[in-house]
């Protein structure tokens, strides 16, 4: 008795939790879809009441959401590959157990799981770079994690010492040992590892924000989001969007609905990968749980 | 290791063939050129943007002037950190920090673990998975669209003012976001439906791990649904508990920055506004470089001495405790 009602509260609470999690996603979907004008009355919930792709036609011809459309893929695509490449290099180096700096590369970048220098001497180091202003302030500042490298390094000591022994007797040098024998095999953590780099590429604004902000030609998706938010939160309307909807001829979109639309632009990716790479994450969680 | 002798010889036999000290550093560190190429630019590369800045902390110590080098500025000594303990903002945003970091340790805690422990009760294997997958969505938007969604929800056409009206619960639309009290259960409310799923994976993790045999025992002994989750289930999970916990508290001077800052506004700015929106504050928009600085060394050194301490505490329960 005691055990059906619990199951049927087990049920319903988990429910609840997956309606209190997915609603604001379809909701938001529902008024980007949804006429502009209409949306204003209300009343919009699950499912569009005027269809329309009027505000998507909208935000694409947007010069500047095409663009920072483009920056955010370049970001994910370059920031990710140079990050797995550059972490798989250094962990295997530090996996070696005959490397005579291994420690020394090992603990200094262990340390900086403890220690940053904070927010305004980064921004200083950044403007002495002359990395101001440059694509490149995305990509360098975040390049190697200590996380990402133990994670890694883990994975490559628990494969089987024999492979690496015979890819080392058939005279093959790190480099070839690293390229064609470790990298194949570090499959499973590398893409573990990319997902956590591409998902934290694209949804990173700060860095836009605090060096970029007055670089149109650099600006993402996500920073475009957080300036519309940021606007109406201040219930100031956005000048550009607004200017141009006053104009007429290109239909009547509201700030309200310029706001969905770049939610659902943004989030899209993630929403459409994660489930794929799942089996992955956690795998590499466990690996990172279990040795750390 | 070998046997001692035989250990012994070796090093012997070696001393004739392998020089000693530098000069072997370096004969090594020749014959590894391959793993000095592959590791020595990144280690550069880690100097020059992890502990190069560690050096702007002197800044601390300045009263730091745009366009002058770094070299002559002029140094006071300890008054910027006297400033910043005269400044009640700087209080009232160590306040902040340190409360909601609690309403994260404990509110994340709670909910992971019950969410771990009735997503283990469901028999159902696709509505376990369904659920899962639905639950870890939010962990991976951006705060920007979360708190995108997040201010349209508590909007004054939003869904909740809308069930609390037909509800009756309320008269007139709230203004969530502008009643400073409220930024805290807010918070709490918004990293919980983030990050609750995600957190809910080691736990979940940690149960699969139990010894199913002691469910058996358990049954034998008719053990109800709720005393096995009890003296089984959870017992179970105490390692990690504890563990997770006590690593936690080294996190405690960082509540996070992007939930008060995307949330936050000037309403509910004397509940939202935390350290590293001080910093940023202080430093990028007053320029104020020197105090900020200031603020943010005195949060990383207390940082960092939580952290030590939790690490040891957790390697020494480790040891007793996990194995």
């Amino acid at each position: 008795m005691g055990d059906r009602v619990f199951e049927t509260c087990n049920y319903l609470a988990l429910t609840l939790l997956m309606v209190v999690t997915l609603y604001p996603f379809l909701n938001t979907l529902a008024v980007s879809l949804n006429d502009a004008q209409d949306s204003i009355r209300g009343g919009i919930y699950l499912w569009p009441r005027k269809w329309t792709l009027e505000n998507y036609r909208f935000v694409f011809e947007e010069a500047s959401v095409l663009n920072a459309t483009l920056i955010s893929v370049l970001r994910t695509v370059i920031g990710t590959v140079l990050t797995v490449f550059g972490s798989a290099m250094v962990a295997y180096t530090i996996s070696r157990p005959e490397y005579v700096l291994r420690k020394f590369v090992t603990i200094a970048f262990v340390l900086t799981l403890y220690v940053n220098g904070g927010l305004i001497p980064n921004y200083l180091l950044i403007r002495e770079l002359h990395l101001i202003g440059t694509f490149w302030v995305y990509i360098l500042p975040g390049l190697i994690g200590a996380f990402n490298l133990i994670i890694i390094r883990s994975f490559i000591e628990n494969l089987p010492d024999n492979i690496l022994e015979a890819s080392k007797i058939d005279g093959a040098g790190d480099f070839r040992t690293f390229f064609h024998i470790v990298l194949p095999l570090c499959t499973p953590v590398l893409a573990t590892v990319s997902l956590f780099t591409g998902v934290w590429q694209w949804n990173s604004w700060f860095d836009v924000f605090l060096y970029n902000s007055s670089y149109e030609h650099l600006s993402t998706l996500q920073y475009e989001l957080q300036k519309i938010l940021s606007f109406s939160q201040a219930s100031i309307q956005r000048v550009d969007f607004n200017a141009a909807a006053a104009q007429g001829g290109i239909g009547q979109v509201t700030p309200y609905a310029i706001r969905a639309t770049m939610t659902i632009v943004a989030s899209v990716p993630i929403i459409m990968v994660y489930p794929f790479l799942q089996r992955y994450f956690v795998q590499g969680m466990m690996i990172g749980g279990v040795k750390e | 290791m070998e046997h001692p002798l035989l250990a012994n010889q070796t090093s012997v036999t070696s001393v004739g063939t392998k020089p000693k000290g530098i000069k072997r550093f370096f004969r090594l560190l020749w014959k590894q050129r391959a793993l000095v190429l592959m590791s020595v630019p990144f280690v550069i590369w880690l100097f020059i943007f992890r502990y190069v800045p560690l050096w702007g902390w002197i800044i601390a110590f300045q009263d730091y002037q745009l366009g002058k080098e770094l070299w002559d500025q002029e140094w006071v000594g300890f008054k910027q950190f006297e400033a910043l303990f005269n400044e009640p903002r700087f209080w009232r945003a160590l306040r902040n920090t340190i409360v909601m970091s609690f309403i994260n340790l404990v509110l994340g805690f709670t909910t992971a673990i019950t969410l771990a422990l009735l997503l283990n009760e469901l028999r159902h294997l696709l509505f376990k998975r369904v659920v899962q997958t639905i639950s870890y969505l939010p962990h991976f938007i951006s705060w920007v669209v979360a708190a995108g969604i997040i201010q349209v929800t508590l909007s004054p056409d939003g869904i909740v003012n809308e069930l609390l009206l037909r509800l009756g619960l309320i008269k007139d639309e709230l203004l969530f976001l502008g009643i400073g009290e409220w930024f805290w259960g807010i918070y709490g409310a918004s990293i919980v439906w983030k990050d609750v799923g995600w957190n809910a994976i080691i736990y979940l993790a940690a149960i699969a791990m139990i010894d199913p045999a002691l469910y058996e025992a358990a049954e034998m002994d008719g053990a109800s649904r709720f005393r096995k989750m009890w003296h089984v289930t959870l017992p179970g999970m105490r390692p990690v508990i504890v563990v997770l916990l006590i690593l936690n508290i080294g996190y405690l001077m960082e509540s996070g920055f992007e939930p008060q800052f995307l949330l936050g506004n000037g309403m509910n700015m004397r509940y939202s506004e935390n350290i590293d929106i001080f910093v940023l504050k202080y430093g990028i928009q007053l320029f104020n470089f020197s105090l900020a600085v200031a603020a943010g060394m005195f949060r990383t050194v207390v940082s960092v001495i939580l952290l030590v301490a939790a690490n040891s505490i957790a390697r020494r329960l480790n040891e007793t405790r996990l194995y």
